[in-house]
């Protein structure tokens, strides 16, 4: 028998659940630890639901929460519907937005709060557009109406440029430079894990299909709150793309958060804690209220 | 020394530095290409053969052959260069996005190693006290 002291194992638990999404049958992977309201955590393109597991294993959080990560369709072990033939992948706001409403029904989960992070985090605008009253609040990181496009995203997936890496090095400059190693390796390496042609079916929606420029001003925040939180070294959404976005939704709350980019939740979990703790401490206050 | 001629200092010391990283030096080693890097109206032509920079002189005024070209304004470069960049200034393609910079040419070879170059090019980048 061993003496030594056992190894630490997380909190959080992995499982598989299948539901259909726009009538297809989908096997969906998703993550989850804590108890309390329900937080649905949406990815950004080309990862997938590890991004969050700083969040998943801080107690002060998941005491409160139920903190639960899934993976995209096509996204880390979500496979593509069975009756996939190869087609290139490419997501839609009609998609998008089903498959969220799809996965919190499958679950039962009762008027969940979903936080999303850069395509996450347009969705979750889009949520607050038409479906405000499916939610208890709703939590855009890196989120804004539309954004500049900044390169070609044909560069994404061809046979003469490795994608992953190619993904990989594209997304690292939207990181602080000051930010932890180990933290910018491991969200480049879900970049760099992602299947051929995921990113770029991802930006087919935040670049094509799902701009809401022009349809913001319709989120009604008395409905459901919103909270938008852009990371200072985010030059793909930046703060001036949040602010902006912002200037036409009455009521909600913005937060340019220092020291942190596109990726704050895995970026540097410690820095982003110090910005998330206060929106789920005040997501919680509203809860609590009759 | 303005800040032209303190960029063109810091870009010809390139050579050296990536002789002194080897990782960097490894992860280039399918690449060879010839490219300009400079300020407008200043550039450079870098000769890579797999992965090492092997000659760097001024570009040719006239007949210049080269695959792509990375050009910045010098306050670009020196910001680029701070041992903490302010947001925006960080990463070449942030200063391409604020138009501090441009990227001309077949870009096959630059999209292909594009984290070689970003940290090439960093490698002049001030270490932090």
């Amino acid at each position: 028998m061993s003496t030594t002291v056992p190894a630490p194992i997380e909190p959080m638990i992995g499982r598989y659940v299948t539901f259909p999404i726009e009538g297809r049958p989908h096997r969906v992977y998703f993550e989850e630890a804590g108890a309390g309201i329900p937080l649905v955590c949406l990815h950004t393109a080309g990862s997938d639901g590890r991004q969050w597991r700083h969040l998943m294993t801080d107690p002060e959080i998941t005491q409160h929460f139920r903190v639960i990560a899934f993976d995209l369709p096509f996204h880390g072990k979500s496979n593509p519907p069975e009756d996939w033939d190869g087609t290139e992948y490419r997501l839609t706001t009609a998609a998008y937005t089903a498959t969220i409403r799809a996965f919190c029904g499958a679950l039962r989960l009762e008027k969940p709060v979903v936080m999303g992070c850069s395509i996450g985090g347009r969705i979750v605008l889009n949520l607050a557009i038409d479906h405000a009253a499916e939610f208890s609040a709703l939590i855009g990181l890196e989120a804004a109406d539309f954004q500049q496009p900044w390169y070609d995203t044909e560069w994404l997936n061809r046979p003469d440029v490795h994608g992953g890496e190619a993904c990989a090095a594209l997304v690292s400059g939207l990181m602080s430079p000051d930010l932890p190693p180990a933290r910018r390796m491991e969200t480049l390496w879900h970049y760099k894990q992602s299947g051929p042609g995921v990113f770029k079916g991802d930006l087919y929606f935040y670049r094509v299909d799902g701009d809401l420029r022009g349809r913001t001003a319709a989120i009604d925040t008395k409905v459901c709150p919103l909270y938008l939180l852009t990371g200072e070294y985010d030059y793909s959404c930046s703060p001036d793309d949040t602010l902006r976005t912002a200037r036409s939704i009455s009521g909600a709350q913005v937060t340019v958060m220092e020291r942190l980019g596109h990726f704050p939740m895995s970026e540097n979990p410690e820095q982003f804690r110090r910005y998330i703790a206060p929106v789920l401490d005040d997501v919680r206050r509203r809860a609590s209220q009759p | 020394m303005d800040s032209e001629d303190d960029v063109v200092a810091r870009l010809l010391r390139l050579p050296d530095l990536l002789e002194r990283a080897p990782a960097l030096q490894e992860r280039g080693r399918f690449l060879s290409v010839d490219w300009l890097v400079g300020v407008p109206g200043r550039p450079f032509r870098v000769r890579i053969e797999q992965g090492r920079i092997v000659r760097m002189d001024e570009a040719p005024k006239v007949m210049a052959n080269w695959r792509f070209a990375y050009r910045a304004r010098p306050e670009a470069w020196m910001e680029f260069w701070q041992p903490m960049p302010k947001a925006g200034w960080h990463d070449l393609l942030a200063l391409t996005k604020r138009g501090a910079a441009t990227l001309e040419g077949d870009l096959h070879p630059f999209i292909a190693n594009l984290q070689y170059f970003k940290d090439l090019l960093a490698l002049p980048r001030e270490v932090r006290a």
